[in-house]
């Protein structure tokens, strides 16, 4: 899928996924941050982060989608997330508190701003983990090489 | 106690939660370090620090009894607590002193076994497989139970195909073992929604008091109860459903085959005890009849079967892993007694199991090792030509057959003394004649070694060559310890009987009302 030129069949395709593909990863930190207030948080902004990256490898094909994110990023990307999840319990375990106890971020708070803080970086670490583990889902079945290929039929 | 402040206080407090957390956590950094040296330390580093917490929390619960520990300052039922009694501790110290000392066994063995690219997420998945372990001994929350089975059971099938690079069946193995440890969590998980459904909680001891008001004629939780002990049947390999154990066992990497046997079989057989006693209640007519025909029936035809098959296999580690099947039962007929002296017998054997088989699978992986062996006809002449390796692996199967002065030894008898105290006097019949075709199965191998003379290459007998010292410590640390605690066996035995006691108290140790004794919060609140 190499060919860039305009006289590509699925130009319309690819002018509006590359449109559209900021305003998905940008809806998928919204749909994070604003979990608190609304529906969402961290799986399903994973999953529309990690499809954002599964549209473009699907007009884009998927060599150029592993040049824009390497599988070693994915790799790094789903461990982090288990670090920022876990790392924030051994944060509440640092300040004294019980694992993931999130009100040890702001002990003083009267509107539990430790549990808001808390349960956003958590959910930050299940943001990660799940785009992670999207992508790597989506690359090792599309990087699956068919038992026969076309041409020996 | 003088002990305790060996131990910093914040691993009292906090360590219920971070022997399964810290395992965890570094196995993820794990998973992406390239470096199989830096991986191999940091495993040996989390379980050392596993067998001190384990250590600490043993120790603290038998001085000032047991440990609640709430996940995220909730409380349960609300929150996920972590509670440690005479039940779980020793279980926690047990898997994780094994993981150290198959950490340490692992250096040579793993280099040998596994691709080298491979390293970092082998080590990885073991951590995370130790993890489950712990983390599903640990906790008091049903669900969570689920969430760790889970976790351990699928790294566990990663390590059991990873033994592909050495045998390819491995691969059908692990695909066997994956088929059949799914329909046991399944079958586990329905049971946990049954019960979730009729008492609208997920805490084991909040369910316990709630099942009692429920009362024994409720077919929903007959029917969870039902599907409850055949997945955990499954996963702790009772005899019929034990088909995928011997598959596993024979061709995963050496190191965690021995982890696996230690452990793996344990920690199930300890959710069924928890299950089984805690939560439901072994005086209602339908628990009973299922300890007394289910656990001691199939215990029973294990005990014969296995021991039968396990005399007709030829490769070393499928007539262990029969063994196990065979040893297995002989918990389950401890258990299915139901008196507090067969509790005992069947904990206590579970302990000794675990120190016997992880030392006889370390010696096989050894054999391999050096030799290449897998077949019992191939150990000739093992006694001269690896005479170390050879000794810990003998004195641990002498332990398997029950000698005076072993470990395997004292469980039976007090196996023996809980079947004469309930009158079953043809178990102690079928004790005795299983004991004998141990005999046959380890003496079969024994022989082999110690009476068959050296095998010769080109017209000369094979060299001495003995086993890395990496291997040959932990073999016999477990060796050691098979007769240390066959001599002392006072330190076991009370570890035992706390067991029995909690299981004996069933469900009545909870406080009625839900209210639990909580400890007093650490963090500024």
């Amino acid at each position: 899928m190499s060919n860039q030129n305009s006289q590509s069949p699925h130009i319309i395709l690819r002018v509006v996924s590359k449109i559209l593909i900021p305003l998905i990863a940008l809806f998928a930190l919204y749909v994070h941050f604003h979990g608190d207030y609304g529906p969402g948080g961290g799986f399903q902004a994973g999953v529309i982060f990690a499809s954002a990256i599964i549209l473009y490898a699907l007009i884009f094909g998927l060599e150029e989608a592993k040049r824009a994110v390497p599988p070693s990023w994915v790799r790094i990307c789903m461990s982090l997330g288990v670090l920022v999840y876990g790392g924030t319990g051994v944060a509440t375990w640092i300040l004294g508190g019980e694992f993931l106890n999130f009100t040890s971020f702001a002990p003083d708070s009267t509107h539990a701003a430790g549990q808001h803080w808390g349960i956003l970086a958590v959910e930050l670490g299940v943001l990660f983990a799940v785009t992670g583990a999207m992508v790597a889902i989506f690359y090792a079945f599309g990087s699956r090489e068919p038992d026969l290929k076309d041409e020996d039929w | 106690m003088q002990i305790m402040s060996l131990f910093p206080e914040w691993i009292l407090s906090h360590g219920a939660a971070s022997i399964v957390i810290i395992p965890l956590l570094l196995a993820v950094i794990t998973a992406v370090n390239s470096s199989a040296r830096l991986a191999w330390a940091t495993v040996l580093g989390v379980t050392a620090l596993c067998a001190f917490t384990a250590l600490g929390l043993l120790l603290q619960v038998m001085s000032f009894g047991p440990i609640h520990y709430n996940m995220g300052g909730w409380a349960p039922p609300m929150g996920i607590g972590y509670y440690i009694d005479g039940l779980n501790a020793p279980l926690l110290l047990l898997i994780s002193v094994v993981a150290f000392l198959c950490t340490l066994y692992a250096l040579p063995s793993v280099v040998a076994e596994v691709e080298p690219k491979k390293h970092g997420p082998f080590y990885a998945a073991f951590l995370i497989s130790l993890a489950g372990l712990l983390g599903m001994v640990a906790t008091a929350d049903a669900f969570n139970v689920f969430v760790f089975l889970e976790v351990s059971s699928i790294s566990t099938y990663v390590l059991v195909a990873m033994g592909a690079s050495r045998d390819r069946r491995a691969l059908s193995s692990s695909f066997n073992y994956l088929i059949m440890g799914s329909i046991g969590a399944t079958f586990f998980v329905i049971g946990i929604g049954f019960l979730y459904m009729q008492t609208g909680t997920l805490n084991m001891m909040d369910m316990a008091r709630l099942l009692q008001e429920i009362g024994p004629g409720d077919r929903v939780v007959q029917l969870a109860f039902a599907f409850i002990a055949i997945g955990l049947g499954l996963k702790l390999a009772m005899f019929p459903l034990h088909m995928w154990l011997p598959g596993a066992y024979a061709y995963a990497p050496s190191f965690f085959t021995a982890f696996l046997a230690a452990t793996a079989t344990k920690a199930a057989l300890y959710l069924l005890l928890r299950f089984t006693f805690t939560v439901f209640d072994p005086n209602w007519d339908y628990i009973a009849i299922a300890v007394m025909i289910l656990l001691a029936g199939m215990g029973i035809l294990g005990m014969v079967a296995a021991s039968l098959q396990a005399i007709f296999q030829n490769d070393i580690r499928r007539v262990l892993a029969y063994s196990s099947v065979a040893q297995v039962g002989y918990m389950l007929l401890g258990v299915g007694m139901a008196t507090t002296l067969g509790l005992t017998a069947g904990y206590l054997h579970m302990i000794n199991h675990a120190i016997m088989k992880g030392a006889l699978f370390l010696a096989v992986g050894a054999f391999w090792y050096r030799f290449g062996i897998t077949q019992v006809s191939d150990m000739r002449g093992l006694g001269k030509t690896m005479p170390w390796t050879m000794a810990g692996f003998t004195i641990a199967g002498i332990s398997l057959i029950g000698v005076p002065g072993t470990v395997g030894f004292v469980s039976k008898l007090i196996l023996v003394e809980a079947a004469a105290e309930n009158g079953w006097w043809w178990a102690i019949g079928v004790i005795v004649a299983t004991s004998v075709l141990a005999i046959i199965y380890v003496g079969r191998m024994i022989e082999q070694a110690y009476f068959k003379p050296v095998p010769q290459i080109n017209d000369r007998p094979v060299r001495r060559n003995e086993a890395p010292l990496a291997m040959l410590i932990p073999l016999w640390v477990l060796a050691l310890a098979s007769l240390a605690f066959g001599i002392q066996t006072e330190w076991l035995m009370n570890l035992a009987e706390a067991a029995a006691q909690v299981l004996s108290a069933g469900s009545n140790t909870v406080i009625p009302g839900g209210a639990y004794a909580l400890p007093a919060p650490i963090g500024g609140h």
